[in-house]
């Protein structure tokens, strides 16, 4: 049912985002677009010899969208370069494939729902892409979920 | 709301009229399926299924080519529905009638036919802020080909044209003026007659996009006098990869072919081709025969019913969908024009139209949530989305009472 998706947690990080407001110290910065609802996301990231110090982001998007970047950025904190890549690799996994869920995506297991709803992948993937595109380096463009 | 039974239109029984349409007898998620994103595509009667399914079984063949029987029965169906598409707009003559993919490429046909010769630096053409893209982009590219100037009719807070604007934007230099008769995002109908009248006095030819129109309300291409008129055959219970655009013979004429191919053609050498006549002129390669003979079967459909009665009926639909999500707390309808047909466009305080579009589906309601195609809309009115339920003659009351109860569960899950 439509509670498997909106898990209790999904509803409270999109309610009350973590780490939702800009970062004047970021090294790193990116910008993403879903131009199929308009949902904008700007994230903010401080790197300190190749790890992620902090993490942060503003934006407008839907409950999946927006509770997707609350909890990444609670999960990348602390987190090398190479890991955070690897996070971002199963997470993807986790939406997408039938593998079986994984504990060690911790808290971001909530997300499994979103399989069964393939529409809203890019939703939940959103935040994600910007974050890869800012630890990539320095990006003009904003980064499209197209 | 009990009213509602004595203002629907005598010889209109929507419970029978269900019944023609397969699709909609199934459940999603356990749910009946209440179909309410008509202005993307609308449902099929089975007549229309009918005839597609009789003329790749029985009539296959290709069109105005092999003496043989079949390419007879598939030519004489297909020239059928032309002749069905010229009562139901009422054009003066069959010729009138080009079939094209849908209304995208009718209005892509007119930027790149009749602009190439018509069009020049410093002109302008004027569309309105309502527009779909496929109404915007076509103008857009012919003006950047030419450099043109595309102007561009504001809308006021309810969805309507400010025609004071327009008034002030036609001049010497406009050429065409475009315009979408009905809005697909907010469902306010414009006042294409007074439009058309307008800009003829300005000496521009007109282009009526009829995407929304043609499906809710009888059209009448002489009476409002538009240069062009296009519409598609999949939002009129028709097949998609089909539609029609209409133009006036004088314009057809002297525009140079859109697109080159077999049919389209009189006699050709490899030093010269001559042309065809209308409407082949603009009608290379093979079409799509059985999209045609199934729109032909849609026209049939909803002739029968009668579009008098169709949007009689979409209106008092409209009237109690209104008044229903009215009593939602929280919930904004977007679009409140004094002429409207049956859109329901809205937003709900605090929740994104993705996540109220996928409890509702899970509940068996199907709508639109998004910009639907119109960006330039959702700007003005500052939502990057709205979600949106657009009706159609087979809706019922108690399908607008389920999409009420579904937003009452979307509120108790978000709140």
């Amino acid at each position: 049912m439509v509670h498997d998706l909106y898990q209790e947690i999904i509803l409270d990080h999109s309610k009350r985002p973590r780490n939702c407001h800009p970062m004047e110290d970021a090294n790193r910065k990116a910008e993403g677009f879903n131009p199929l609802c308009g949902d904008k996301l700007k994230l903010y990231l401080k790197m300190e010899n190749d790890v992620v110090k902090d993490v942060s982001f503003v934006g407008s998007g839907c409950a999946i969208s927006t509770a997707s970047a609350s909890l990444m950025t609670e999960s990348m904190k602390g987190k090398t370069r190479a890991e955070a890549l690897q996070v971002m690799e199963k997470f993807h996994d986790l939406l997408t494939t039938d593998s079986p869920v994984t504990q060690e995506l911790g808290k971001l297991v909530v997300f499994c729902g979103v399989r069964d709803y393939p529409a809203r992948v890019k939703c939940a993937t959103l935040a994600w892409h910007t974050l890869k595109s800012a630890l990539n380096g320095a990006v003009e463009e904003p980064v499209s979920t197209e | 709301m009990s009213t509602l039974t004595s203002v629907i239109p005598a010889g209109f029984d929507v419970e029978k009229i269900r019944e023609d349409f397969p699709v909609l007898k199934q459940k999603i998620h356990g749910k009946p399926l209440v179909y309410l994103d008509n202005a993307a595509t609308s449902q099929k009667p089975q007549s229309v299924i009918d005839a597609i399914v009789k003329f790749y079984t029985v009539d296959c063949a290709n069109i105005h080519r092999g003496v043989h029987e079949l390419s007879q029965r598939s030519t004489a169906a297909y020239e059928e529905t032309r002749a069905k598409a010229k009562r139901f707009l009422n054009a003066r003559h069959k010729s009138e009638i080009i079939f094209v993919r849908g209304t995208t490429e009718g209005i892509n046909l007119v930027a790149h036919s009749w602009g190439r010769g018509n069009i020049r630096e410093g002109d302008e053409i004027v569309i309105a802020g309502l527009e779909h893209h496929s109404n915007i982009v076509p103008w857009q590219m012919l003006c950047e080909a030419k450099g043109a100037k595309l102007r561009v009719i504001p809308i006021d807070e309810s969805g309507e044209l400010i025609l004071e604007e327009y008034e002030k934007l036609l001049g010497p230099r406009t050429r065409m003026v475009a315009i979408g008769h009905v809005s697909n995002a907010l469902g306010t109908i414009n006042p294409v007659r007074k439009i058309v009248e307008m800009a003829h006095r300005a000496g521009a030819v007109t282009l009526v996009d009829g995407a929304q129109a043609v499906p809710h309300m009888k059209v009448d291409v002489q009476a409002l006098d538009a240069d062009f008129y296009t519409f598609s055959g999949h939002k009129v219970f028709g097949p998609t990869g089909i539609g029609v655009l209409y133009g006036k013979s004088k314009l057809l004429n002297a525009m140079p072919p859109y697109q080159g191919g077999g049919d389209m053609i009189r006699t050709v050498t490899f030093e010269k081709t001559t042309y065809n006549d209308l409407p082949y002129k603009f009608e290379a390669g093979t079409p799509d025969i059985a999209g045609g003979i199934g729109l032909g079967a849609a026209l049939d459909y909803v002739t029968h019913i009668g579009m008098d009665k169709i949007a009689a009926y979409e209106h008092e639909l409209l009237l109690y969908g209104t008044e229903a999500l009215a009593r939602i707390p929280g919930l904004r309808i977007i679009g409140t024009a004094r002429e409207k047909a049956a859109v329901l466009s809205f937003v709900i305080e605090g929740i994104h139209p993705h996540d109220i579009g996928t409890v509702l589906d899970r509940q068996g309601i199907a709508v639109r949530t998004g910009h639907h195609c119109a960006q330039p809309v959702m700007d003005r009115y500052q939502v990057p989305a709205t979600t949106r339920a657009s009706l159609a003659f087979y809706n019922t009351t108690s399908e607008i009472d389920a999409l009420a109860d579904g937003l009452h569960k979307v509120k108790e899950i978000f709140s």
